[in-house]
C-alpha cells in the first residue's frame, strides 16, 4: 500500500554550469540560466510504501512524516536561494532533477527500521514540469 | 530512476465523423461529437521521458530543445486549428484523442534525437474528465 504526503516550499535558483559561457548556459537552460536567479513555488509529494501495522492501521505516522519533510526539506529550503544557501547546490546545478534526488537522499534514512520505505519523490517545479525520482535498489 | 514530465497545452477543434459509417451510424456512435461544424477543447499534453541525468548538466534532457521540438512538430500545427481540416493526418483519420496521441507520437518519434532519453509515455487530457495515455512504443 502507498501513502503520499504533500508539502510546498518557495525557493530561488540559477541553472548554469560555471565552466560554460553565458551563451552555452542559455542554450542549455533557457531563462533558468539568468544570472541573478528566479524562484518557484515547489510542490513536493513524498510516497511511502508498506503494509499497515495491524494495531494502528497505519503504514507510517503521518505527523512524523510531516515533521521529517519539514526538518529535512522545508526548513532548509523554503525562502532560500538554493545555489547560495543549500548545499550541495553551491557545486551541483539545482535542476528539478537534482533537487528531487537531493530530497530523496535527505529523507530516505528517516524510514530505516520502520514498516515503511520511501517509494517515490515527485517534485513539481511548476505546474508544467515535474520529476519522479526513486533510487535504484538492489 | 528519474522520470521527467513536461506539460503543454493547445486549443483545437475537431469533429468525430468516419467515412466508414453512414450519417445515422456516425450520429449514434459519436453523439454530439458528430455535430456538423465541430467543437473544441483545451487539450493538455503531457510527455514523460525516462533516462539518466547528466552529471555536469543535472539535466535528463535539454528542456529548451524539447520545448522547441514539441512546438515545431505539434503545437505550431495543432494550436488554434480545426484538426479535421488543418492537419494532414486527420483528413483520413478520425481525430479521437486516441488517434491524436498516436499522431503526436509518430511526429515526435520521427524527429526525436537518438541521444535523448527514451520517450516513456504520452498523456492527453481532452477535458478535465477525459484523459488518455499511450505507452510509447
Amino acid at each position: 500500500m502507498f501513502v503520499t504526503r504533500k508539502a510546498e516550499f518557495s525557493a530561488s535558483h540559477v541553472c548554469a554550469q560555471p565552466d560554460l559561457t553565458p551563451e552555452q548556459n542559455r542554450a542549455a537552460y533557457g531563462p533558468a540560466a539568468n544570472p541573478n536567479g528566479h524562484g518557484h513555488n515547489y510542490v513536493l509529494e513524498v510516497t511511502l510504501e508498506g503494509e499497515p501495522d495491524p494495531a494502528t492501521g497505519m503504514i507510517f505516522d503521518l505527523s512524523q512524516l510531516k515533521q521529517i519533510i519539514n526538518r529535512e526539506v522545508v526548513e532548509p529550503m523554503d525562502h532560500r536561494f538554493l545555489n547560495h544557501e543549500v548545499p550541495p547546490f553551491d557545486r551541483v546545478v539545482p535542476t528539478v532533477e537534482n533537487v528531487a534526488a537531493e530530497i530523496w537522499r535527505r529523507i530516505e534514512p528517516a524510514f530505516e527500521g520502520s514498516r515503511a520505505r520511501l517509494h517515490n519523490v515527485r517534485l513539481y517545479e511548476t505546474e508544467d514540469l515535474y520529476v519522479d525520482y526513486a533510487e535504484d535498489r538492489a | 530512476m528519474t522520470r521527467l514530465t513536461r506539460r503543454y497545452k493547445f486549443a483545437a477543434s475537431h469533429r468525430l465523423q468516419s467515412e466508414r459509417f453512414s450519417a445515422e451510424e456516425n450520429r449514434t456512435l459519436y453523439g454530439k461529437c458528430n455535430n456538423p461544424y465541430g467543437h473544441g477543447h483545451d487539450y493538455v499534453l503531457e510527455l514523460r521521458v525516462q533516462g539518466p541525468v547528466g552529471g555536469a548538466s543535472g539535466q535528463m534532457v535539454n528542456l529548451v530543445a524539447l520545448d522547441r521540438l514539441v512546438f515545431d512538430e505539434v503545437l505550431h500545427d495543432f494550436d488554434h486549428r480545426y484538426l479535421n481540416v488543418d492537419i494532414q493526418e486527420f483528413q483520413k483519420l478520425v481525430p479521437t484523442s486516441e488517434n491524436i496521441l498516436r499522431v503526436i507520437e509518430e511526429r515526435l518519434r520521427a524527429r526525436w534525437p537518438a541521444e535523448w532519453p527514451k520517450l516513456d509515455s504520452l498523456r492527453l487530457q481532452e477535458t478535465a474528465r477525459n484523459t488518455f495515455e499511450l505507452k510509447a512504443s
